[in-house]
């Protein structure tokens, strides 16, 4: 086996591809926020909802989490055109991994409205503390305790998930590395470097949600 | 466009289509049940190797927190993407299967060995020490000790992370592994309506996966009550 690795060309594209990570946290973003909106409402029917809501909400939780993202987009981008709803690659993985991670965090954000005890409430009222107070400081330490690990880990996975846009022509760091690796034809190198990138990526974020995790709520989040 | 995918529901559900998707589902059952079963044992030599504390193993000990922890931050599809190029020329001639396969063991030893050694480090290491006073050796403390203890913590974790590579060998489809998902977009390139194909793959994958994780919660409440 005579095979020279040939890093240089790979590093001529490093700001192209930091610029593909940027897109991929982007999207994670994106879709963490934006399914943590649909979670907290799944949470919600889950526990205090009727038990419609409850059944709306835990077959929407069922149906999304047993299934790949890969195909629910599919389905969205090839089928949704046929009534006429043309999305572009953007959108729909947008809209599909949102509602993916919504599914998700409805699990999440339950076990953080488990948390909070209608006596410890109860108490706090009777110590006469204003609704505000009874947020900061009886609710939010135990919902935090509880959903702040799984929640910064889930940020990571969709991180990583983020990765299955490049199937959809969006420009992320996958499909980046993909477009580099079919120009300069060192996939190898394209790819090793990619995953580096990936890993400090993830190690950078979990290290940040980790310390602000510390400080902002004094939970101890592990790195690794 | 209704009365379309009606038309085309006889016609999707011929003989040769349902085997055609049955092979996939099949496929895509192998790639998880052979990575799973490999990364598993991988997983627990791993787990164990990890809570051992010989100074000679310091090394090893160091390679597999750095693959465990490398392994679980890169995306499926780029260690697809890695897998391929390497295997391809230093072994031509590999089908695409066997390296969607390799791609699936690599990434759930990763993952499985955390799960494994998460439910090791559950027994308390009194038992240990105490298995130690008595004389028992390394295997037979963990196999008589700590096993019988630790599988409760392992399973029902285990059998949701199965679910997890269900979905994830959807992304070898890309590779051209002729698993559901693939499946699916042959049935949609021969023209039928997107709906209708992904549709039932979505229903196989549901099909495969429900039953699983619903084992997997039974478990979970099964067990912690014992």
């Amino acid at each position: 086996m005579d095979y020279t690795f040939q890093f240089t060309e790979v590093f001529k594209e490093l700001p192209y591809l930091l610029g593909g990570a940027a897109i991929s946290l982007q999207i994670a973003f994106i879709t963490f926020w934006l399914g943590a909106l649909i979670g907290i409402f799944g949470a919600l029917a889950k526990v205090y909802g009727t038990d419609i809501n409850k059944n709306i909400a835990s077959s929407y939780v069922t149906l999304f989490t047993n299934t790949p993202a890969l195909v629910q987009i599919f389905l969205l981008y090839y089928a949704l055109p046929d009534i006429g709803l043309l999305l572009s690659p953007m959108t729909a993985v947008l809209i599909g991994l949102t509602l993916n991670a919504g599914a998700y965090l409805t699990e999440i954000l339950r076990a953080g409205v488990i948390s909070v005890r209608r006596s410890e409430m109860e108490a706090a009222d009777a110590l006469g503390m204003s609704r505000l107070q009874i947020v900061r400081y009886v609710m939010l330490p135990h919902i935090a305790k509880t959903i702040y690990g799984p929640l910064s880990n889930f940020f990571i996975w969709l991180v990583l998930g983020s990765s299955l846009a490049a199937l959809f022509g969006v420009e992320e760091l996958t499909g980046r590395a993909i477009n580099i690796s079919s120009a300069n034809l060192r996939s190898i190198e394209t790819f090793t470097i990619v995953a580096v990138i990936y890993v400090i990526l993830t190690v950078v974020a979990s290290t940040a949600l980790a310390v602000i995790g510390r400080l902002a709520f004094r939970v101890k989040a592990k790195v690794f | 466009m209704f009365e379309q995918f009606l038309e085309q529901v006889p016609l999707f559900f011929s003989y040769h289509n349902l085997v055609f998707i049955a092979q996939a589902t099949g496929r895509t059952l192998a790639m998880t049940f052979i990575g799973c079963s490999v990364g598993f044992f991988f997983g627990f030599c791993i787990a164990v190797l990890r809570q051992s504390t010989a100074p000679l193993l310091q090394i090893f000990r160091w390679l597999a927190i750095a693959y465990v922890e490398i392994f679980r931050r890169i995306p499926f599809l780029v260690i697809l993407f890695i897998v391929l190029f390497v295997i391809e020329p230093l072994m031509p001639g590999t089908s695409l299967f066997g390296i969607a396969t390799v791609s699936v063991c690599l990434l759930s030893t990763a993952f499985l060995s955390e799960v494994i050694r998460s439910g090791l480090e559950s027994v308390p290491p009194q038992q240990v020490e105490g298995a130690k006073s008595l004389n028992f050796n390394a295997l037979q403390t963990l196999v008589m000790v700590i096993m019988p203890q630790a599988w409760k913590v392992i399973l029902p974790p285990a059998a949701a992370f199965v679910v997890m590579f269900i979905k994830d060998t959807s992304l070898a489809s890309q590779l051209g592994v002729i698993e559901l998902t693939f499946a699916g977009k042959m049935l949609v390139n021969r023209g039928f309506s997107p709906v209708l194909g992904f549709g039932v793959v979505l229903i196989c994958y549901f099909a495969l996966s429900y039953p699983l994780s619903r084992f997997a919660a039974y478990l979970e409440t099964r067990l912690a009550s014992s």
